[in-house]
């Protein structure tokens, strides 16, 4: 790769995905490199799938101003692109009188925080939205701005029209070590492939405080917080109407219950502090936790089955608030420490960037008949989903029909492997976790890649 | 709206035996609804004999006997329609899904049979990572039938007849057994068919444990006990641990069995909805393909009865267990119920304060089919001579 471009991203998950999208709306040469073998994949992929208004932000903080602003351009983006999202909404509800009296102070916190429409309401009227709820209920607040969203097609989207746009997409490619040049920057891959650029977005998630050393710079240390989460099966979507959220106290950190927008229910995170970053498997320990605290929220759930467990690692670091800077002399911009709102803050993040790299880098957009827009089909399981029109349905529990898999592996960023697949699809996301479909969906695929069937069950 | 006498939902052994059996005793158009793209079910994948002997009478594969019954229900006239998708019944009116879009058939009667299926990894909240090579035995059959090989070296979690069902699939498709894990101090399979396992293919049984974690990032490296024992291996299958299929009869607003999570059924497989039966294994999970069919037949007369005379019960109460009998229901010869310890008592069946049925004292297996011919019964327990159940260091 001896092209120079202009400005590199290193980190193909939702943020590096919306900085790329971004530069490439102008006259610029932009290249995303992912150490993986896809875009989203690592903790983009794990994460409670809200998104946020912001409301309890620290503020003042650059988190809070970047939430607040990522919330605005995402929930303005996403229906034009077809990432689902819904408005449920979310109610903070107090279990106890300590955290009945926390209430009002979130209140004042959310209007510092620029968000106005939290409303204080009473034991009673938090059962009458949620008549699901456990019993102890003693207040609660309500966030009408609250969404859901599809966390999946989120950075696959931003991607798919970075690379519409020109955006050269470098899959594979783990920058192991790098030379800051007068003019270019070298960046070298751990299998040895290079690329030039003359500036450097470090957007590394877990791996950014590495990145941010190979430039010479020290500051933060990442240490993954691991979250484990539990989808519950889709029968129990009508025990909820909205998030259900946690009222932070001094001494608990409780978790929370979400609707998604695939139609399940979803149970957590924890947060445990981990040294391994590649720690991303769940517990017994810390199932058995979010099982005792998810059946005191909402006991029906102990009827229902579980569909699927993960966890994710979220990039905190010893700082409580982002790390975002940006060095003229190294033409480097780090987006670090971005922890669990990544997914909101994406597009203030990719903002951000672009406003620090103009002050050394002419930014010009492209002429308007020169951007390219796309489309993705919808994962979300309240709008018309393909197979409703008519389709052969593959995977039964997730309605995933044969001719979505195909496009999956058509598309111009493909599937290459079942989770790639899973996350532009949906496919064998579902209860049975393939027992009725992972040879049909396998056999499809392979069929679509040109690709052997042993590649797609992990035997290659 | 285009109608038909009989809609049912699902074309396995019980489905299709349902249907073949409404149109030999005269009923109109009967249309079996299959999501997949062939009739026939789960013995389509297994390619093994053992079907067909108490309903044919003759022994067959999985395969000949789905193609058999399919053929069987083509040639009494009933319409099977594949690839599509069943979302609702709401009033007789069957609404579906498939290649060419959506349609609704107004039905005389509804029969639900959609099937059963194996809980996977996640739904055993099994920790660890996700790596690929964590499997049911339904997704390994479906690959053997490819000739797929799904791994080199398996562990089996389960000690029931399908998990060695699965161990015999794994070697025959080349995949080494390391071992069969159950937390339950004994297999609950037939002697011969364990004594197989344990000479031909030298498989060990791990009882009284349990499978703790999964390890390993992208592909399975090894699964570790709840004893601290660590097995390496490249593929994890689960076995057993029978759930219905009941999304749709849920949606539909059909009350569930506990523990069985089965559609409540009487013992004319009419459930709490007027003109909703529902049959085969999703009323009880799991039975062999034989039971279900029987089932199916013995269903079809009391679908006809409901078509000619109009008539359903004001409610369905569903058969009341005490513990350790996890659920018991309806079947065509008397009853089917499950325990969930090896326990040695007779099993006292009553019809409202009555003793209708009491059998021997014998040991009774937890994951097996226990069948009583007991019809009618309204409950079920346990009568113990002197002590309770026997403890588990008595079956090493």
């Amino acid at each position: 790769m001896t092209d120079l471009f202009d400005v590199a991203i290193i980190g193909g998950g939702v943020v590096g995905c919306a900085v790329a999208r971004h530069l490439s709306h102008n006259q610029l040469s932009v290249a995303l490199i992912e150490a993986r073998n896809d875009v989203g994949a690592g903790t983009s992929k794990a994460n409670t799938a809200i998104l946020h208004t912001g409301f309890d932000a620290v503020p003042g903080s650059i988190e809070s101003r970047l939430v607040a602003r990522g919330y605005q351009l995402l929930r303005a983006y996403a229906p034009t692109v077809g990432i689902s999202i819904e408005e449920t909404g979310a109610v903070l509800v107090a279990w106890d009188d300590e955290q009945a009296a926390n209430l009002p102070t979130l209140v004042d916190k959310a209007v510092t925080n620029g968000y106005h429409q939290t409303q204080l309401i009473d034991a009673t009227t938090v059962r009458e939205m949620e008549p699901h709820l456990g019993d102890g209920i003693t207040g609660g607040m309500l966030v009408p701005g609250e969404h859901l969203i599809d966390p999946w097609s989120t950075p696959i989207a931003f991607a798919t029209e970075a690379v519409a746009n020109g955006c050269r997409l470098v899959t594979d490619l783990q920058v192991v070590e790098l030379e800051v040049g007068p003019d270019v920057t070298r960046l070298i891959g751990a299998d040895g492939r290079e690329v030039l650029t003359r500036f450097v977005v470090n957007a590394a998630g877990l791996h950014g405080d590495l990145v941010h050393r190979l430039f010479g710079f020290d500051g933060f240390t990442i240490r993954p917080r691991r979250g484990e989460l539990i989808v519950f099966d889709k029968l129990a979507r009508p025990l909820l109407g909205r998030t259900i959220l946690p009222v932070p106290t001094s001494h608990t950190k409780g978790v929370l219950i979400a609707p998604t927008v695939f139609g399940n229910i979803m149970v957590g995170p924890t947060a445990d502090d981990v040294d391994d970053k590649n720690a991303t498997g769940s517990t017994r320990a810390g199932l058995d936790n979010l099982l005792r605290k998810g059946y005191r929220i909402l006991p029906a759930l102990l009827e229902e089955e579980v569909t699927a467990v993960y966890a994710g690692l979220r990039a905190a670091t010893e700082h409580s608030d982002y790390q975002i800077e940006w060095d003229a002399g190294a033409r480097y911009v780090c987006l670090g420490g971005i922890r669990s709102t990544g997914l909101t803050s994406s597009m203030g993040l990719a903002e951000e960037a672009s406003t620090m790299l103009s002050t050394a880098l002419t930014i010009t957009p492209k002429p308007a008949d020169q951007r390219h827009l796309i489309r993705l089909a919808p994962l979300g399981e309240f709008g018309e989903r393909p197979y409703q029109r008519g389709g052969t349905v593959l995977c039964h529990c997730e309605r995933v029909t044969a001719e979505e898999i195909d496009a999956a592996l058509a598309a111009p960023l493909p599937a290459r492997d079942l989770d790639g697949l899973r996350r532009r699809t949906r496919v064998l996301a579902g209860r049975c976790q393939g027992f009725y479909c992972s040879a049909a969906v396998c056999g499809r695929a392979a069929a679509a890649s040109n690709r052997p069937i042993s590649e797609w069950i992990g035997l290659a | 709206m285009s109608t038909a006498e009989v809609v049912i939902v699902g074309a396995g052994p019980a489905g299709l035996s349902a249907a073949i059996e409404l149109r030999r005793r005269g009923a109109g158009r009967v249309i079996v609804y299959e999501r997949e793209l062939q009739p026939g079910g789960i013995p389509r994948h297994t390619d093994h004999l053992g079907y067909g002997i108490r309903d044919l009478h003759r022994i067959t594969t999985g395969p000949r006997y789905a193609a058999d019954l399919t053929r069987s229900a083509e040639r009494v006239g009933v319409e099977i329609e594949v690839g599509r998708t069943v979302r609702s019944f709401r009033n007789g009116d069957v609404s579906s899904t498939g290649p060419e879009g959506p349609t609704t058939v107004q039905a005389g009667a509804v029969v639900l049979a959609t099937g059963v299926r194996e809980r996977p990894r996640s739904a055993r909240l099994v920790p660890g990572d996700r790596p690929a090579g964590v499997l049911t035995t339904g997704a390994l059959q479906q690959f053997a039938a490819a000739d797929q090989r799904v791994g080199s070296r398996a562990v089996v979690i389960g000690a029931e007849h399908v998990s060695f069902s699965a161990v015999l699939t794994l070697t025959h498709s080349g995949c080494q057994v390391a071992a069969m894990v159950t937390p339950l101090p004994r297999h609950q399979t037939y002697a011969p068919l364990r004594l197989a396992t344990a000479t031909r293919h030298r498989v060990p049984i791990h009882t009284g444990v349990d499978i703790r974690e999964i390890i390993g990032r992208t592909r399975v490296e090894a699964v570790m006990l709840t004893d601290g024992r660590l097995i390496e291996c490249d593929t994890v299958v689960f076995t057993g641990d029978w759930i219905p299929d009941h999304e749709l009869a849920r949606h539909g607003g059909l009350p569930m069995l506990p523990a069985a999570k089965c559609p409540v059924v009487d013992s004319c497989w009419r459930t709490e909805q007027r003109r909703v039966f529902a049959i085969g294994n999703l009323t009880h999970p799991a039975e062999a393909a034989d039971v279900c069919a029987l089932d199916a037949r013995a269903a079809a007369s009391h679908v006809i009865d409901w078509l000619t005379l109009q008539q359903w019960p004001n409610a369905v109460a569903p058969i009341r267990v005490d513990a350790p009998i996890l659920w018991a229901a309806p079947t065509s010869r008397g009853v089917t119920l499950r325990v969930s310890e090896f326990v040695k008592a007779r099993i006292v069946g009553r019809r409202g304060g009555d003793i209708i049925h009491r059998t021997k004292r014998v040991e009774w297996i937890p994951n097996r089919a226990i069948h009583l011919p007991a019809r009618q019964v309204t409950s079920l327990g346990l009568e113990f001579s002197g002590c309770s159940t026997i403890p588990a260091s008595n079956h090493q």
